[in-house]
């Protein structure tokens, strides 16, 4: 290059205009543009032309209609006289409530399964691998009306309930278990929660300060727990225990009193759980596996004994790749949870659905689906890029 | 030099000894996984016990209480008063094994869609193994000429007034039979738009590369359910008055869109891992863009994401049950259907319904995933280490 450019002048590149990259690609970006806005004036023409043929108003303005339908499973209050849009925002509070739930059971399932995949068991190792792929390779979908249909069909009803220790029964009007009724002073040791989780962090701080400066090492797990566990009881002591249980009671033919689990709930969470921790289970052994053999080797020569260098060595390595997949298999599970309109779960889509049927807005309910899918997905992935990062490997 | 009696040498093998007990055969095989500490053999006792726990019953239910003939629902109903367990109901699946793998098919013309079948086995399997020869014409007739023909043996052919093949309307098209429609379309046309979509993702012009990640993300980011709905209920508003899609159309335009951005992802994966060098080879060499793209970067791109392409597939064959919810009949949508008849209303006949859905959609997935490793194993060509 700097031999050339030292010379004398050369003369232009010669080739005609049509195999100038710079020519070409803004020839084939413009074409795209025209394509793009083309369809989209198509698209947007046709529907207003039929939206006005069909009589349909279109607008968001029919989100405070009154509804007129009950909802089996509400996490805020609502009544069948409520709003379309209070009707949708419960559904979007059962979908979180489903996500949320089925990411704690998954993950917890998927790492045991994921680990028993690696034992040098054979029995277990065996048995995970069965379970992995038995329910990988079978839809979601069909686990879903499977269980179902079992919760359902197969467990007996409320007079023949199924009883655990005398207070928690499932029957198929669901699952109940006794509700806790907070009294006066309750509140004290919810302040007492908040207190002594702000108590642990200042400790988690404190104990990283000490060791980064003499090197002693200080049981902040343990110290955690003790103030997560103690602090709230001893406010509760304090206030004179104001917390009653309402233990369900069958009456008649169905139970009163408690709370109570819709068999949707139950089913939609059981498959959910079970499906995505079959795909946690394989994310976790391949993230295991990439860890050489070397590092526990240098950790046992360093001294670390077995549970250190898990925790210290092995788990830290394996989570930088195991996160990125875990991702977005949460945001799988976020996203399967609108299966539930196939059983019937006030869910999102379900409730939406109901709408879509009532109103015939479909462009406005389905925009709202889209929208919130979306941004729960940019929502999850940005806090798990932030969590990535701060993983990932510090390079100089 | 004569040998002397001081040396003794050996003319014979001495016998040989057996293997010690305890690390070989089964036994050492047993010492060694099963129990070689205390802890090992609680694991083991405890995951025997788990696993008899497991498949006992699902034996019994399945193999040894099961019903294999019978005409309707009494045979398999627990005899009055008895308090015995039936098992599952298969005689109900044989009854309605046709609709499972038809649908509401005309029976006069079912003999199409065996000719469909049976054509596409004869062209995926010589094609799936390695050592057939033949490959391109393979292709050309798998990919080209097969859908050209089961698409008018499937939905029937007329000429003018001429009616050669009768025309069945697609809402009669059901079980096995949309299942695989779906599955096979979506999967044939994921891909090419999947590369489509992930070249232009790392396309250096600004503006296709925003189109392809607003696309690709948009796809991502919505549950196929949503997509699915989107595709029966706001399809047919953007398109003018009177043109109109058929269903089964509009569900797999909605397919193949969903899965093309998951494709592309996967294959952008595979485009990202090929060092610069091979393209700046390729350019050196004098190849545009697509020649460079077909010829050098893609062949090694696709095979290293093989596994990703399969599980794409995978996942998109087993998404096909969700046109249940909008109303289209595949192989689950027509099982859930028929375990309402009353005919065969049983405590069993449901479970038995979706045990048998699920052996399907297993052999499916399992196949497709056992396959994807024996090709990755093959395309292997040494380059990893």
């Amino acid at each position: 290059m700097t031999t050339r450019d030292k010379g004398v002048a050369q003369p232009e590149a010669r080739s005609s205009l049509i195999n100038d990259p710079q020519v070409r690609a803004v020839f084939f970006q413009v074409l795209l543009v025209a394509v793009v806005a083309f369809v989209g004036y198509v698209i947007v023409s046709n529907t207003i032309a039929n939206l006005q043929r069909q009589n349909i108003a279109s607008g968001y303005g029919f989100l405070s209609n009154i509804a007129g339908f009950g909802i089996s499973l509400t996490l805020i209050d609502y009544a069948e006289t409520s709003s379309y849009g209070t009707a949708i925002l419960v559904g979007l509070l059962n979908t979180i409530l489903v996500a949320v739930v089925g990411i704690v059971c998954a993950s917890t399932l998927g790492f045991l399964i994921g680990v028993a995949r690696l034992s040098k068991n054979w029995v277990i190792s065996r048995l995970a691998y069965c379970y992995v792929e038995a329910i990988r390779n079978v839809p979601l979908l069909l686990q879903i009306v499977f269980w179902y249909f079992l919760l359902l069909n197969a467990v007996p009803n409320a007079r023949n309930s199924l009883e655990f220790g005398g207070s928690l029964f499932l029957n198929n009007r669901g699952f109940f278990l006794p509700k806790p009724v907070f009294g006066d002073g309750a509140e004290l040791a919810f302040w007492g929660l908040i207190l002594s989780v702000v108590a642990s962090i200042a400790v988690k701080v404190w104990a990283k300060k000490r060791q980064m400066s003499t090197g002693q090492q200080f049981p902040v797990g343990l110290t955690a727990l003790g103030l997560i566990v103690l602090v709230p009881l001893l406010c509760l002591a304090v206030a004179g225990f104001p917390v009653t249980f309402d233990y369900p009671a069958l009456k008649g033919f169905n139970f009163t009193g408690g709370q109570r689990v819709i068999p949707e709930l139950i089913a939609l969470v059981t498959a959910l759980s079970i499906y995505t921790s079959a795909f946690i289970a394989e994310i976790v052994r391949a993230g295991i596996q990439a860890v050489s053999h070397g590092q526990t080797e240098a950790a046992h020569a360093l001294g670390l004994r077995h549970g250190p260098t898990l925790r210290l060595v092995i788990i830290p390595q394996a989570m930088r790749v195991i996160i990125p997949p875990l991702t977005s298999q949460y945001l799988n599970l976020t996203k399967n949870s609108s299966l539930a309109v196939a059983i019937a779960f006030p869910d999102l889509v379900s409730l939406g659905g109901t709408v879509l049927n009532q109103t015939g807005q479909a462009i406005e309910v389905i925009s709202i689906w889209m929208l919130v899918y979306l941004s729960l997905s940019l929502i999850t992935s940005a806090f798990m890029n932030w969590y990535n990062q701060k993983m990932a490997l510090v390079e100089r | 030099m004569s040998q002397t009696s001081t040396f003794q040498i050996r003319t014979e093998e001495a016998p040989r000894l057996p293997a010690p007990v305890a690390t070989s055969g089964f036994i050492g095989w047993a010492r060694q996984n099963l129990f070689s500490s205390a802890g090992n053999t609680i694991l083991t006792i405890l995951g025997l016990l788990l696993a008899f726990f497991i498949f006992e019953p699902l034996i019994k239910f399945a193999l040894i209480d099961a019903v294999w003939t019978g005409e309707n629902r009494d045979a398999c109903l627990a005899a009055e008063g008895s308090g015995q367990s039936v098992g599952a109901c298969w005689a109900f699946v044989k009854a309605y094994f046709p609709q499972f793998i038809y649908g509401r098919y005309p029976a006069a013309e079912i003999y199409r869609v065996n000719i469909v079948y049976a054509m596409f086995a004869a062209l995926l399997i010589p094609m799936a193994i390695p050592s057939v020869p033949f490959k391109k014409l393979n292709a050309i007739l798998l990919l080209v000429v097969f859908p050209i023909i089961s698409y008018y043996l499937l939905t029937g052919l007329v000429i003018g007034d001429a009616v050669i093949l009768p025309i069945v309307e697609t809402p009669y098209w059901g079980g096995l039979l949309v299942t695989l429609v779906i599955a096979v379309t979506g999967i044939t046309a994921s891909l090419p738009l999947g590369i489509l979509f992930a070249l232009g993702r790392r396309s250096h012009m600004p503006i296709v590369k925003l189109v392809s990640v607003i696309f690709i993300e948009f796809w991502r980011g919505v549950p196929l359910i949503t997509v699915l709905f989107m595709s029966s209920v706001m399809l047919p508003l953007f398109l003018p008055d009177g043109v109109t899609f058929d269903k089964l159309l509009r569900v797999l335009i909605g397919v193949a869109l969903f899965s093309a951005a998951y494709m592309a992802e996967v294959v952008r994966g595979g485009l990202q891992a090929i060092p610069k060098g091979q393209y700046e080879g390729a350019m050196a060499l004098g190849l545009r863009f697509w020649p460079m793209m077909g010829l050098i970067i893609l062949p090694q791109a696709l095979k290293l994401v093989i596994p990703g392409i399969v599980n794409t597939f995978i996942g998109l064959f087993k998404d096909t049950t969700l046109v249940m919810i909008v109303g289209m009949f595949d192989l689950l949508g027509q099982i859930n259907t028929s375990t309402t008849d009353p005919n065969w209303a049983s405590p069993t006949t449901g479970v038995t319904g979706y045990l048998f859905a699920a052996m399907v959609f297993f052999c499916f997935c399992f196949g497709m995933s056992r396959y994807s490793i024996f090709i990755e194993k093959k395309l292997h060509t040494g380059h990893k280490r």
